[in-house]
């Protein structure tokens, strides 16, 4: 049946699973944002223990999707892969050395003889969730304000920047996205936190936690999404694949393609209904409404930038060398292999959904840092 | 293009891909097999409900824990350095070598992060039979993981099941069946993972050895020895048995690799294989020296293992790089003949295409299929280029080999001994088994110099040179980026064996 798809339904087909992925990412960026956290709502040992071994139980998820989100850029649109991390070196290679430190913080951390001390690891994982979340949002806000790349005739990327990418956090743009994900995944973090833990003075810290990340993440994520609609946009031309700067092209395909709108409103309203039904109404739930509006937001942002003719990795330095799913894909051949590999993935989320239930069913709390269980404490 | 390739950075890309991975090589074997041996004792406990085997499992989980997350941390930039310092390798060949990396992360890692949650914070939020479950699909999980990543070298050391696509200048997959069942991909997992298996079998046998000689932890000690030495044993046969059928698949796939492993620079017909040897440091390619300083040979073996077949003809170094007509062998010489004209037809191709001349693009075209399998060996500059460095892989190759010797008889020994009762007064047995796990170490190291060191200047076997799959960086940016990951990594290393001997100290809860 798969094998059937055209060219162009595959890459659309791709374009959607690898924008799940990029959503999904998002979600798990609680971690994150519970990580940046940690100093601001945990005040003793006891409710910093609970904090940072509530986010490890659910760590490698975030990790592991963004893994997975690298591995799906690469099988399906290998130029992007190629063209951005060769190109946009630096910027890569400072998100990466922070979830390098982030992977053993966790484990390292309170065990003696860890070399650097507890304050150390807690210092990398408060970089994780700033600086590497921040980078992460202003890479990805070059989907929309284009890159210093040129490619030759034999595809391969020249960057003509000398910071290698790390130029995208100097634009007002794209730090604002990246300010707005670092503040939405603290907000994401305080109700994942809220819901997690039983602890009433943490439990407090968070909703407030939640209040005020929320507050602050909105200028910018408001600043982002008018700007989207009054920005120029880096269209392609259907007939011979031309990119051209189009005044409004971002709104246009709001316009085009109506159910984007749709779930960028419901998206929003879900997470405004998830913060105050924690933040005010003391709900555990909030993480859940919250949650699933952030991927809508998402999907919502990553269909925008890659369908309806619209270059996804644009270069402002050579129109001619901007990366769209059509230009930047895999073979036929091997987007229809990994079509049927991802017929894995509700499979893949389902046992991880049931076996979350299952750990999350007890939720953490004190008497959990004592005992036979607390031998694995981190 | 070649022209401008920067020899110095490509080194440098080198060496910080080689760092890392080495670096990450340090652990993952000891995860791979480890995984197993937990899954071992956990199953002992809920079929026996010895209490003391619930002990033993969550000693050693202990440390299995410790290594995974430093193991995860140096594998994340493995993924993503192939388009950071490699980029003109991801895009061509990244139709063919991104799928199995995108078919690992669904299948495995998200199996081994679900389960390694539940596998340590479980114990009581799971029932017995559940928890056990997520124990094996850690296990199978962190195996499944190296299933893929090896499919993925198998095809770099043996390109299979695509074709060259000149419009677009990449490699296309035309056969994912043919990338994952190739010879090379089966024998390189078989024999990683089960050389894992005996590496995780000296590691808990060395520790287990330490608390024997401290007079602690005796019976715990006793049982992981007793299963350690077993699996270690087993392991061991698959080791020799897939060794032997790598070194086989490299005489057919990768004989440059394979004469480079002997030191081999004139072929021979019922060539022997060196036992031991030094070489001689100012050998060259096509001069009369002779190949080594002092060697001992067994006469006739290296023929019986390369083709099966007791006296046939084993290809020099020499033979590949000048040829040998008598033997059918076109030597590099020749293929870089050949190389440069597909590389100048396919300039050609892509100039008419630009310039809308379709009769010259055909032709062109045609001309470029004719020598297009030759394609990489266009970008060589001399023949010599295509020999890898002969030294480091024919020294890795027989360290690995006199290790992986050793060890089994090492296992054979603790075996008996524990079996018998009489290991605790076998002290210098016990001191043998601390020192296994530093051999096991370095013939893991060893190995993976063989396979990528005798792989050069190959980034993908006869297709594609280092030099060519590079990313465009300046050698200062790259030399900052070593030096960063190597100052990084040795700290965490170091972090990482304070904390693990720590542990070790600590030793397992009281019962």
């Amino acid at each position: 049946m798969i094998g059937n798809l055209d060219l162009t339904t595959l890459q659309n087909l791709w374009w959607f699973i690898c924008s799940t992925l990029g959503a999904l990412f998002i979600l798990l960026t609680f971690v994150q944002g519970g990580q940046s956290l940690l100093g601001a709502i945990a005040h003793t040992t006891e409710e910093k223990t609970l904090v940072v071994n509530s986010l490890g139980r659910k760590w490698e998820l975030t990790f592991t999707t963004l893994v997975v989100f690298g591995g799906a850029m690469f099988a399906a649109f290998p130029l992007f892969y190629a063209t951005s991390f060769g190109g946009a070196y630096w910027v890569w290679m400072s998100i990466l050395f922070t979830f390098i430190v982030q992977a053993v913080s966790y484990e390292f951390r309170s065990k003696p003889g860890n070399f650097l001390g507890t304050a150390t690891y807690d210092a990398f994982l408060f970089i994780n969730g700033t600086v590497g979340i921040l980078l992460i949002g202003a890479a990805v806000a070059t989907f929309f304000t284009g890159s210093n790349f040129s490619l030759n005739n034999m595809n391969q990327v020249q960057w003509h920047h000398p910071l290698r990418g790390l130029e995208a956090a100097f634009s007002l743009f794209n730090l604002s996205l990246g300010l707005f994900l670092v503040f939405h995944a603290r907000t994401l973090g305080g109700l994942y936190l809220f819901n997690n833990i039983d602890h009433a003075e943490l439990n407090r810290q968070c909703r407030s936690a939640v209040l005020a990340n929320f507050a602050l993440s909105l200028p910018f994520l408001l600043f982002v999404l008018f700007r989207l609609l009054i920005m120029p946009g880096f269209g392609v031309d259907p007939e011979n694949g031309a990119v051209t700067l189009a005044t409004g092209k971002y709104l246009a395909n709001l316009i085009d393609m109506p159910a984007i709108p749709a779930m960028l409103l419901a998206g929003l309203v879900l997470v405004i209904f998830g913060v105050v039904a924690t933040g005010l109404k003391e709900k555990k739930s909030g993480i859940w409404f919250a949650g699933l509006g952030t991927v809508l937001v998402g999907l919502a942002i990553f269909f925008t930038v890659g369908y309806n003719h619209t270059s996804f990795y644009p270069s402002k330095f050579d129109l001619a060398s901007s990366l769209t799913i059509r230009n930047a894909s895999s073979s036929h051949y091997t987007l229809t292999v990994m079509s049927y590999v991802a017929l894995a993935v509700p499979f893949v989320v389902g046992y991880i959904f049931y076996f979350w239930r299952q750990m999350d069913s007890r939720k953490i709390s004190v008497a959990d840092l004592s005992g036979e269980q607390a031998e694995e404490l981190y | 293009m070649l022209e401008s390739v920067d020899t110095v950075m490509v080194n440098w890309a080198r060496a910080q891909f080689a760092l890392t991975a080495m670096y990450h090589w340090i652990f993952v074997p000891l995860t791979l097999g480890l995984s197993f041996l937990l899954a071992f004792f956990e199953t002992w406990y809920v079929k026996t409900g010895n209490p003391e085997w619930k002990r033993i499992t969550k000693f050693w989980m202990s440390l299995f824990g410790i290594n995974f997350a430093i193991g995860v941390a140096t594998g994340i930039i493995l993924e993503f350095e192939f388009g950071t310092n490699w980029s003109n390798y991801s895009w061509m060949v990244g139709d063919i070598f991104g799928a199995p990396l995108a078919v690992e992360g669904i299948f495995a890692f998200f199996l081994e992060a679900t389960f390694f949650a539940v596998m340590f914070f479980g114990w009581d939020r799971v029932s017995k039979r559940m928890h056990l479950f997520a124990t094996w699909m850690v296990a199978i999980g962190s195996n499944l993981s190296a299933v893929w990543i090896l499919v993925a070298n198998g095809w770099m050391q043996h390109p299979v099941g695509m074709h060259f696509n000149p419009d677009l200048a990449r490699f296309e997959m035309q056969s994912f069946w043919a990338v994952v069942s190739s010879p090379v991909a089966i024998s390189k997992f078989t024999h990683t993972t089960s050389s894992a298996f005996l590496l995780a079998s000296m590691f808990v046998i060395a520790i287990s050895s330490w608390y024997l000689l401290k007079g602690r932890h005796l019976e715990m000690a006793k049982k992981s020895i007793l299963a350690a030495s077993v699996f270690g044993l087993l392991s061991s046969a698959f080791v020799g048995l897939t060794g032997d059928e790598s070194a086989y698949v490299d005489a057919h796939t990768q004989p440059m690799k394979l004469a480079a492993f002997e030191g081999l620079y004139d072929g021979q017909a019922n060539a022997g294989i060196v036992a031991a040897g030094i070489l001689n440091p100012t050998k060259q390619p096509g001069d009369d020296q002779a190949a080594f300083l002092f060697e001992i040979q067994i006469p006739g073996l290296l023929s019986l293992l390369a083709n099966r077949e007791p006296g046939s003809f084993v290809p020099g170094i020499n033979d590949l790089v000048y040829g040998n007509p008598q033997q059918g062998i076109i030597g590099v010489n020749q293929k870089m003949v050949r190389g440069k004209q597909a590389v100048q037809q396919l300039a050609a191709y892509k100039d008419a295409k630009r310039d809308g001349n379709q009769s010259a693009a055909a032709t062109a075209l045609a001309a470029f299929n004719q020598d297009r399998d030759y394609l990489g060996y266009g970008y060589l500059k001399r023949p010599e280029e295509a020999v890898p460095p002969v030294a480091l892989t024919f020294y890795s190759f027989h360290v690995m080999v006199v290790l992986g010797t050793i060890l089994p008889v090492i296992c054979l020994l603790f075996l008996i001994s524990t079996y018998k009762d009489k290991i605790t007064q076998q002290k210098w047995l016990l001191w043998t088994g601390i020192g296994s796990m530093f051999m096991a170490y370095v013939a893991q190291q060893a190995g993976w110099l063989v396979a990528e060191v005798g792989r050069q200047p190959w980034a993908i076997q006869g297709l594609l040179p280092v030099s060519v799959a590079r990313s465009n960086l300046t050698t200062a940016t790259v030399q900052t980026t070593f030096v960063i990951f190597l100052v990084l990594f040795t700290t965490l290393l170091i972090a990482e064996v304070r904390i693990m001997l720590g542990q070790i100290r600590k030793g397992p809860e009281e019962a």
